[in-house]
C-alpha cells in the first residue's frame, strides 16, 4: 500500500537528529514537525525570520506579526529568535541549516528538481527555493511517486524550469525512499506490501537495487 | 535636523512617475500599510516595485497592481495574487522573479555599498540566464548585483525621532535591508517615542538609514492564513 502524506512525513521524521537545524518547506514537509521523536533537540527555520517555530497558536494567542514561510500564524518556542531577511539566508547559503524538506514537480537522478514553475499555468515565484535547494547540505524531496495523472515524477530529465541542479541527496515518496548516488537512483526501502516491481515500474530512470530491499519501519 | 513628518500623504508627495520604491513586509506581515494607502491617492504611476511579494486582491500592494500604478514588480513570490497573476501571463506588466534570498542580499549590498557579489542559488536554472557564472572551491555560482531604490518603504513596531526603528517578531522581514537600500527611506511605526526612550541594544535599524518617520494609524494587519491549535 502507497504511504498516506503523514507516513510520508513521518518516514522522514526519522533523518533527523539531535542538535539539527531543519527548514521545512510547504504542505507535506511541515508535516515532518509533528514526528520530531520526544527528548529529540530539534529547531526549526523559517525563511521570513524565525529559528524555533511553534505549534499553530491558541484563537486567543493569534498574532498577524508572527506568522511561517507558508504565512501562516504560528507560535516560537523557547529559545526561539527573530531575524531579518538576509540574515535567515546567511544562515541557509553559510551552510548553517542541517536537512531542508521541500516538495518537487519532478526529481532526477542526478539531484536536479523542478519545483516552481509551470510556464504559461503557474508562475507564482520561486519564494526561497532556489536558495535552499542550492546551499543545504542535505535535502530531502517529500512527494508522490507519480502526479495526479500517474506519470512519474522520478526522472531521467526535469521537463519543467529548474529550481537546482545536483543538489538532492534523498526521495521519500508513498511508495519508495530512494537516495541519489553518483550512479542514480539508489532503492533504500519500500513502502511496507509494495514490490520492488511496481516501484521500478513507476520510475522513469534506472534504479540501483542491491540484496533484498527492506520495508519501511513505520 | 527634524525627520518627523505629520503623515503619509506627507511623506510621499515629492514621489515622481516611473520611480523605485522597495517595499518592506513579507506576505501581509510588516508592510507599510499607511504609506502604501498613501501612494494609492497620490496616484504616481510606472512605478517599479521591489517587495517580496505583491500583496493580495485589494490589499497592500494589491491595491496599486489594481490601479495599475505598477509598471515592473521585483518579487520572489506573487503567488497569492489572482490579478498580478493574470497581469504578469498576460504580459501587461513586467515581472523579475529572484530568488528569496538573493533579493535579500541583493538589497542588504546595495545599502552596504556592495555593487555585486556570488550566490549559488538560481545556478544550472532560468535564473543565471545571462549572468556571469565562476567557480568558488569546486562549486558554481552566480554574479548578482546589489539593488538601491529611490524610496524605501519601512513598517515598525516602534521607532524614536530620530529614526531609529525595533520590530516585532517576523515583522521584521525584509524591512531592515530595504531601510539601508533606499535614496530615502521612509519608516511608519505602530510607536513613536521621543528619541532616548528606546534601549539602544535593542535597536534593529539604526537611525542613520532612516530619512523621515511618522506615527502610522489604522492598521488592519490583515492575516493571510490564519492557523490554529485547538
Amino acid at each position: 500500500m502507497s504511504l498516506t502524506k503523514y507516513d510520508i512525513a513521518k518516514r522522514i521524521a526519522q533523518e533527523l537528529k539531535d542538535g539539527y537545524y531543519v527548514n521545512l518547506g510547504i504542505g507535506i514537509p511541515t508535516l515532518v514537525a509533528n514526528y520530531i521523536p520526544a527528548g529529540m533537540d530539534v529547531t526549526l527555520h523559517s525563511e521570513n525570520g524565525l529559528l524555533g517555530i511553534g505549534p499553530f497558536p491558541k484563537k486567543e494567542n493569534v498574532d498577524p506579526d508572527l506568522i511561517n514561510a507558508g504565512k501562516q500564524t504560528v507560535t516560537y518556542t523557547e529559545g526561539g529568535s527573530f531575524f531579518d531577511s538576509s540574515l535567515s539566508f546567511a544562515m541557509i547559503r553559510g551552510g548553517h541549516i542541517n536537512l531542508t524538506v521541500l516538495g518537487a514537480f519532478e526529481v532526477t537522478d542526478k539531484g536536479d528538481i523542478s519545483s516552481w514553475k509551470i510556464p504559461g499555468k503557474m508562475v507564482k515565484g520561486m519564494g526561497g527555493a532556489m536558495d535552499l535547494v542550492a546551499a543545504a547540505e542535505n535535502i530531502i524531496v517529500a512527494t508522490t511517486h507519480t502526479d495526479k495523472n500517474g506519470n512519474p515524477k522520478l526522472k531521467k530529465e526535469c521537463s519543467l524550469p529548474l529550481t537546482g541542479v545536483n543538489c538532492v541527496k534523498k526521495i521519500v515518496s508513498d511508495l519508495a525512499v530512494i537516495e541519489i548516488t553518483e550512479k542514480g537512483f539508489k532503492l533504500l526501502e519500500r513502502a511496507p506490501g509494495v514490490s520492488v516491481d511496481e516501484i521500478k515500474e513507476k520510475t522513469d530512470a534506472p534504479i540501483i537495487i542491491e540484496g533484498d530491499i527492506p520495508e519501511m519501519n513505520l | 535636523m527634524s525627520k518627523l513628518i505629520n503623515n503619509a500623504a506627507e511623506a510621499v508627495k515629492d514621489i515622481k512617475d516611473g520611480m523605485s520604491i522597495m517595499l518592506g513586509g513579507f506576505g501581509l506581515c510588516g508592510i507599510p500599510e499607511n504609506l502604501i494607502n498613501a501612494i494609492y491617492d497620490h496616484g504616481a504611476k510606472d512605478l517599479i516595485c521591489i517587495s517580496n511579494n505583491a500583496g493580495i486582491d485589494g490589499f497592500g500592494l494589491g491595491k496599486l497592481l489594481n490601479k495599475r500604478q505598477v509598471k515592473k514588480m521585483i518579487a520572489s513570490y506573487v503567488g497569492e495574487n489572482k490579478e498580478f497573476e493574470r497581469q504578469m501571463l498576460s504580459g501587461e506588466i513586467e515581472v523579475d522573479l529572484v530568488p528569496q534570498g538573493t533579493l535579500a542580499e541583493r538589497i542588504r549590498a546595495g545599502g552596504a555599498g556592495i555593487p555585486a557579489f556570488y550566490v549559488p542559488a538560481g545556478y544550472g536554472t532560468e535564473v543565471a540566464e545571462g549572468k556571469e557564472t565562476r567557480s568558488f572551491n569546486g562549486k558554481m555560482y552566480l554574479m548578482e548585483e546589489g539593488m538601491t531604490a529611490d524610496y524605501a518603504f519601512v513598517k515598525a513596531w516602534k521607532g524614536d525621532t530620530k529614526g531609529n526603528l525595533i520590530f516585532k517578531h517576523t515583522a521584521n522581514n525584509f524591512n531592515q535591508a530595504m531601510a539601508m537600500a533606499g535614496k530615502i527611506t521612509i519608516a511608519e511605526v505602530e510607536e513613536l517615542v521621543p528619541a532616548g526612550e528606546l534601549d539602544p541594544n535593542q535597536i534593529h535599524v539604526p537611525g542613520i538609514f532612516v530619512q523621515k518617520i511618522f506615527q502610522g494609524k489604522d492598521y488592519e494587519k490583515r492575516i493571510e492564513f490564519e492557523t490554529i491549535s485547538e
